[in-house]
């Protein structure tokens, strides 16, 4: 340890470095933060402040009157919780197979979710909408839900092969051993051992379901159906002639629910999701 | 064949060799397998073959007639189509102007979180905010960052008397460079927790005996924690290219592709000529040369990482 004490001046240097990428990274958002906040006339003064001089919900009143936003978040709502909840209900018994047994199956999993990652997303997108136009599934949140579960199946199929492998495949053999029969096993051992990582999956799933643009926007053509993202795009108007105020208070509503899963997850993400994932 | 395991007398069968595994097909795995493997096959794998395969058809939406085989007619024309190459050329610029500076970025940022600073947690908590965010809601606030009025972009140049600042977004020249910058703020978290894992995997006794040693911190990095960080480094930018290639949502937020074109990357294109112009057979075959063009990439970096596996 004390070999690698790193002397007075770089570690202050090291500080003014993190502070560099912290001003990066969070100014835009407390700027958008600051924008949600501020009245009219502040918008449209030509020297903007960082704090708002005199902060107002205006904004946050007048956006949920410009826009159906209650509407689009239940919409976001039902779609992400559908397909969180779906994807992980198929995903975990997959995950399980493939990460317990090496072997061709768990080959072409692992060798899809690489694939899946590459696919331009344009080229799947018309033959889906074409498929759902014959089921009647466009212009639903049925048909996004059954595209977002696919979407979100390779990553969440990464993230529990990573939780299974470290359930330890002893466990398991012990309960065989005791006559549990494999069912017994996976319910009464794995699954509670797996539980925190197939939250943690369904979280993930549930963010990126949430924050999902280009399918919806294919997808969905009526206001009434339409989700959280598309509808923010509708503040933005033609040419761009955006109302900065009410558009900066919806974009920070939109995010919030997505902030607070990071936050539960946080500590997850940071200390290693992918390290297990990594190591191999 | 685990359904004999009941006698008919209801005791269970005692098992001979229960830390074996049976072999050949096994039906128990295959029933776990299929609710994941259905929708795969049906949502996923399906529609890309189908995909390819709409290339090779004169498809349009909303046509009464029937959709026929035209062969490689719409590659024909690609070939032609000077503003998808103009396109494809934005995209592969942008992609390598994300990914290059996000990893280095990340890579910086990513050795210093692994250091013991204070205020580590909150400074790791931060730095994982733009992944949380929705593409929308990133492209929207850079549009207020950007804003040639209200901007606070503008104002600091402003204040700094560095002159009246400009319209990012819409300037010919600045537009590429400005949508790039947001790109990069956006993907910085996964690069960086990518990174970070990987630096967390590095042998620390080796990092001790190195600085024992009298090694520098340039010279540490490069014989200890770059060959370890390597796999990782290579792979989160082959993902990283992949994705930015194959990006939409920002840049159609930011600019939706102008001013004239200049930050028109290929997926808007496609996007456009697919479901703004109902070509689906010509869009679809785009997505092939975009898929062709990613497949290279792919190809070539798993090249080089076998290479580098034979180095070590």
């Amino acid at each position: 340890m004390s070999a690698l004490r790193t002397s007075g001046p770089a570690r202050i240097g090291q500080y003014l470095a993190l502070l560099a990428y912290l001003v990066f990274l969070a100014l835009p958002f407390l700027w958008l933060v600051s924008t949600a906040f501020k009245p009219a006339p502040e918008l449209a003064s030509l020297h903007p402040t960082w704090i708002p001089r005199d902060p107002t919900l205006d904004n946050f009143r007048q956006a949920f009157a410009e826009q159906p936003l209650l509407r689009a978040a239940a919409n976001s709502l039902v779609a992400a919780v559908a397909a969180a909840l779906i994807a992980v209900a198929v995903a975990t018994p997959l995950a399980y197979v493939t990460a317990r047994h090496r072997g061709r199956l768990a080959g072409a999993a692992t060798g899809w979710v690489v694939i899946s990652q590459a696919f331009p997303f344009v080229l799947v997108i018309i033959p889906l909408f074409l498929i759902l136009k014959n089921l009647h599934l466009v212009n639903s949140v049925a048909g996004l839900v059954l595209v977002y579960v696919v979407w979100s199946l390779p990553f969440a199929l990464w993230m529990l092969m990573g939780y299974v492998r470290a359930v330890p495949a002893e466990l398991e053999e012990a309960a065989a051993v005791d006559g549990a029969g494999r069912l017994r096993t996976l319910v009464s051992v794995t699954a509670p051992l797996l539980a925190p990582g197939i939250v943690a999956t369904a979280l993930f799933a549930f963010v990126t379901a949430w924050n999902e643009f280009f399918f919806a926007l294919v997808l969905l053509k009526t206001p009434e159906k339409q989700t959280l993202p598309v509808v923010l795009t509708h503040f933005l108007g033609a040419e761009g002639v955006a109302d900065l105020g009410p558009l900066a208070a919806a974009a920070f509503l939109a995010t919030l629910p997505s902030l607070v899963v990071f936050a539960v997850l946080q500590r997850r993400i940071t200390g290693g999701m992918l390290a297990g994932a990594v190591k191999s | 064949m685990t359904a004999t395991k009941r006698r008919p007398d209801g005791t269970r069968a005692p098992r001979t060799t229960p830390a074996k595994r049976p072999r050949g097909p096994d039906f128990g795995a295959w029933f776990l397998v299929l609710p994941a493997l259905l929708p795969i096959l049906v949502l996923s794998v399906g529609p890309l073959l189908y995909g390819i395969a709409l290339a090779f058809t004169d498809a349009q939406s909303g046509r009464t007639g029937a959709t026929r085989w035209v062969g490689t007619l719409n590659f024909q024309d690609l070939l032609h189509d000077t503003l998808f190459w103009d396109s494809f050329r934005i995209g592969a610029v942008w992609a390598v102007g994300v990914t290059v500076p996000q990893f280095l970025l990340a890579l910086g940022l990513a050795l210093l979180l692994n250091q013991p600073l204070r205020l580590r947690w909150l400074a790791r908590a931060l730095a994982i905010v733009p992944w949380a965010m929705p593409e929308v809601v990133v492209g929207i606030m850079w549009r207020l960052v950007y804003n040639p009025d209200a901007g606070i972009l503008n104002e600091t140049i402003r204040t700094l008397g560095l002159g009246e600042g400009r319209d990012w977004l819409s300037g010919l020249a600045t537009a590429l460079p400005a949508v790039v910058v947001v790109g990069i703020w956006a993907g910085m978290p996964q690069t960086t927790v990518a990174l970070l894992a990987g630096l967390q995997n590095t042998p620390r006794e080796l990092h001790e005996a190195a600085a024992l040693d009298g090694a520098g911190a340039w010279r540490r990095f490069r014989t200890v924690t770059w060959p370890a960080l390597r796999p990782v480094a290579l792979a989160i930018t082959a993902l990283n290219l992949i994705w930015n290639f194959n990006s939409f949502a920002l840049v159609y937020v930011l600019t939706s592709g102008g001013p004239g074109g200049r930050t028109r990357l290929p997926m808007l294109f496609a996007y456009e000529e697919a479901f703004r112009y109902g070509q689906f057979g010509y869009a679809a075959a785009m997505g092939c040369v975009m898929i062709a063009a990613v497949s290279v990439l792919i190809a070539l970096s798993l090249v080089r990482r076998l290479k580098g596996d034979q180095d070590r």
